[in-house]
């Protein structure tokens, strides 16, 4: 097959908030933006809640104390140098969105409308705080059509529905990627002289889940695939609540509002385990209490789910500030939420780890923090790490667009001080032997594996034994059950072998993307013999800092075998405490 | 229960004609549309080709011609559809492959109407204030993702591709009647040559097929108000 050559300074892999931040910040070089989907089709789109900033709006607030509730947050492994970034930036780019027409909602002055989420506090931890601002609940619909709508006033380049199969590392440097125009099935090499990947999560390794089926963890395992470690994957943030079976996100901002939390006995059990922020405590906090009902038999009818009730506010706070999920449960569960209680599950949501990074997006190896020249991450396949063992609500939209931005004006620099790497020799050859295995169609007696059967097989044992709680013999199982799928997966085929729109090879190679996330995924998760934020080990209940406060680093190893190292976790202002809310 | 989905075909390149199939799939009546889709294309039949991603109406991936109506099949059950469901891709778009669209136009239309905010002067060192009634004046459409439901379902449209469209319009609304914007005459001038906002015969259509509930003809019938406002 033909492959098609492209040289561009830069190119950047994802058009979600993260990417076009970027591509924003480079207005005027030489730059490609690559996504999977017509950019306004990107996850950052599904955000509702808010984005964190301290404004102080409604209320006193200052970045110091978002600062402190990000890293208590945390569960003290997220990097405060970061944190700190993240918190002192958030202010500035909240207010760049406004100057580039984002509608937030207003206060009576006409400012900027704030409202309270999980975790975050006034006066380090005192009580919640209005910090999240916000654009009804589909703030993250107003951020991305926002960074699009700039990217094409700056006439960024974009190259829509690209899948990237390969990162290209030559000299130690980044060198391009390797991609499929999926409207066409033809192969490109982008060769450049900077990589910014910025393609997202991967919750889709989980049956119930929040995440757009797009998120099977591309650029996680493109970079594991170029040798090179991800940070701390073995963090996955469960959100509290998720539509019952569907995982269809219900904000945090529903009980910003004063939404609140019932068991099957009716009883808000938040009061146990959050006495201070009750049903405001973060997100790894209640989805554990709700798993711990859910176990203990107090779930809604004895069924997998509590209630997220609203009936209690006013109509017009429901219709004018959560309008979006409103229609959802109407939509979905046929409920009206001003009348019925919702019911809730926790949902697989966030990859607090990825691709690591330093502050400036630049990729890192190893626990001196040697760079990967023009290799560049930012968003939810980075690992900076601001989040560490468990994000808050409304952190994300600032890290896609503080570390997003920060990426940016790093790669500009970088271009204007380097060359391009040079090309590795046959450069497309590993992702047309990929491409071509499964058009081949199947060998000799033609009983090949399929795609869904091999793929629901990983979600739910995922779900199951690697989820909210976890043991080493869960953690071994599921492990297992990985090596046999990822075996199955060699023998996989597929049924559609034209070149056009053929979103069975799509899913093909998307399937061997999420093994290899989850492989990572429970080996952390395996190694880690403690219990910290959004990983929790039955066998290992407790935090421990004199042996686990480090980050995470796993590689594959020319062999193939997944191999560990560590790397220290940065403190600044706030040495660790117990965690209590 | 069971549901019997006919579904139009077509290869670009391959195909000269379209042509339907069928299939029969096993579903409950609150499942999605794009539920029975995925289940003929992960159990049945792999090669059929539609567009998903986040599946519960935001992304705007999924819209379609469901029973005659543009739908997102992430966001119509079953049940409202009964057990026999035909299934087209949008009207009055290049078709790629089965039910996913060439949506270039679309997005170039999109494009035309400088979709950015053009406001007055240096911005302010904080944000620009707006009182919470103008900023309602355009929320509205400030919900639209370009799913291309209202266009492709706009027989303005049908007879004529080079109009502008429901969409592109919608979006243009969005900034016509933000009062931070101070690009008006600028926009005006871009819908209101032949292919601009009246070509639009007020059929309703797009109204009645926009996911997001947008009313989207009324958005066009202030567009051609303050174009005739403007001409005065």
């Amino acid at each position: 097959m033909e492959i098609i050559h492209h040289q561009h300074e830069a190119v950047i892999v994802g058009a979600g908030g993260a990417g076009l931040m970027a591509a924003v910040h480079l207005a005027g070089r030489d730059v490609a933006v690559l996504s999977k989907l017509y950019p306004v089709r990107s996850h950052t789109g599904t955000a509702q809640g808010g984005i964190g900033a301290a404004l102080g709006n409604e209320e006193e607030d200052h970045w110091e104390w978002h600062m402190f509730d990000t890293i208590k947050g945390s569960d003290y492994l997220a990097d405060q140098d970061a944190a700190e970034i993240l918190a002192r930036e958030a202010v500035e780019t909240v207010y760049d969105l406004e100057h580039w027409g984002l509608p937030f909602s207003r206060t009576a002055e006409g400012k900027i409308a704030q409202r309270r989420f999980g975790g975050h506090t006034r006066e380090f931890g005192k009580g919640p705080v209005m910090r999240s601002c916000y654009a009804a609940d589909r703030t993250g619909h107003m951020i991305l059509q926002t960074v699009y709508q700039q990217s094409i006033k700056n006439q960024v380049h974009f190259f829509d529905e690209y899948l990237v199969l390969e990162l290209l590392i030559s000299e130690g440097r980044a060198a391009g990627v390797v991609a499929l125009s999926v409207a066409d099935g033809q192969l490109h090499v982008f060769h450049a002289k900077a990589v910014l990947l910025a393609s997202g999560g991967c919750g889709r390794i989980y049956q119930i889940t929040s995440n757009a089926h797009a998120l099977t963890g591309d650029g996680m395992a493109v970079t594991l695939r170029a040798g090179l470690p991800l940070e701390d994957m073995e963090f996955f943030q469960f959100h509290p609540t998720g539509i019952y079976k569907m995982g269809i996100l219900i904000t945090e901002g529903a009980r910003g509002e004063g939404g609140k939390l019932f068991n099957g006995l009716g009883e808000r059990f938040m009061e146990k385990y959050a006495p201070t922020l009750l049903d405001l405590a973060p997100r790894d906090i209640i989805s554990r209490a709700i798993y711990c009902e859910l176990r203990e038999g107090r779930g809604v009818q004895g069924k997998w789910y509590v209630h997220l009730d609203l009936t209690h506010l006013e109509p017009e706070v429901i219709e004018k500030k959560l309008p979006d999920i409103t229609d959802f449960v109407r939509t979905y569960l046929g409920i009206d939420p001003l009348k019925e209680p919702i019911p809730v599950q926790p949902t697989a949501h966030y990859a607090m780890g990825g691709v690591p990074t330093d502050n400036d997006g630049r990729v890192v190896v190893d626990e001196k923090n040697t760079v990967v020249p023009g290799l560049y991450a930012a968003g939810e396949v980075a690992c900076v790490s601001v989040h560490g063992a468990n994000r808050l609500g409304t952190n994300s939209l600032v890290d896609i667009l503080v570390f997003g931005r920060r990426s940016g004006r790093d790669i500009g620099r970088f271009l204007r001080e380097n060359d391009y790497a040079p090309l590795p020799p046959q450069p497309a050859e590993g992702a047309q032997e990929l491409v071509e295995r499964f058009r081949a169609g199947a060998p000799g007696n033609g009983a090949g594996e399929s795609v869904a059967a091999v793929r629901e097989e990983l979600q739910a044992v995922m779900m199951d034994k690697a989820s909210v709680f976890r043991t080493a013999e869960s953690l071994t199982e599921v492990r297992d059950a990985i090596r046999a799928l990822q075996e199955r997966y060699q023998r996989v085929r597929i049924q559609d072998r034209s070149r056009v729109f053929n979103t069975d090879l799509v899913e093909a190679i998307e399937l061997g993307f999420l093994l290899d996330v989850a492989e990572v995924t429970v080996a952390g998760a395996l190694a880690r013999q403690e219990s910290r934020g959004a990983h929790y080990r039955e066998d290992f209940p407790k935090r421990d800092d004199v042996n686990w406060l480090k980050h995470s680093l796993i590689h594959r190893d020319p062999s193939g075998a997944l191999t560990m190292k560590f790397k220290p976790v940065v403190i600044t202002r706030f040495q660790p405490q117990e965690r209590k809310y | 229960m069971k549901y019997r989905l006919r579904v139009k075909r077509f290869e670009r390149g391959k195909d000269r004609e379209p042509y339907w199939s069928e299939y029969e799939v096993e579903g409950e009546p609150t499942d999605r549309l794009l539920d029975a889709l995925h289940a003929i294309k992960w159990h049945q039949d792999g090669t059929l080709a539609f567009r998903r991603s986040c599946a519960h109406g935001i992304c705007g991936s999924d819209a379609m011609l469901v029973n005659g109506v543009n739908r997102l099949a992430c966001k119509v059950l079953l049940k409202d559809l009964g057990p026999r469901i035909t299934v087209e891709p949008m009207r009055g778009f290049p078709v790629l492959k089965d039910l996913v669209t060439d949506m270039e136009a679309f997005f170039a239309k999109y494009r035309s109407i400088k979709p950015y905010l053009m406001p007055e002067g240096a911005p302010p060192a904080k944000e620009r204030l707006q009182s919470p009634a103008d900023r309602e004046r355009f929320d509205d459409t400030t919900k639209c993702i370009l799913c291309g439901a209202c266009t492709t379902s706009c027989p303005s449209f049908w007879s004529n591709p080079d109009y502008v469209g429901p969409a592109a319009i919608v979006q243009a609304h969005r900034f016509l009647f933000d009062s931070r914007d101070a690009a008006t005459a600028e926009r005006l001038v871009l819908l209101g040559p032949r292919d601009g906002v009246w070509r639009c015969r007020t059929i309703y259509n797009c109204t009645d097929a926009c996911p997001r509930g947008i009313q989207v003809t009324r958005a066009i019938g202030e567009v051609k108000k303050a174009l005739l406002y403007k001409s005065r």
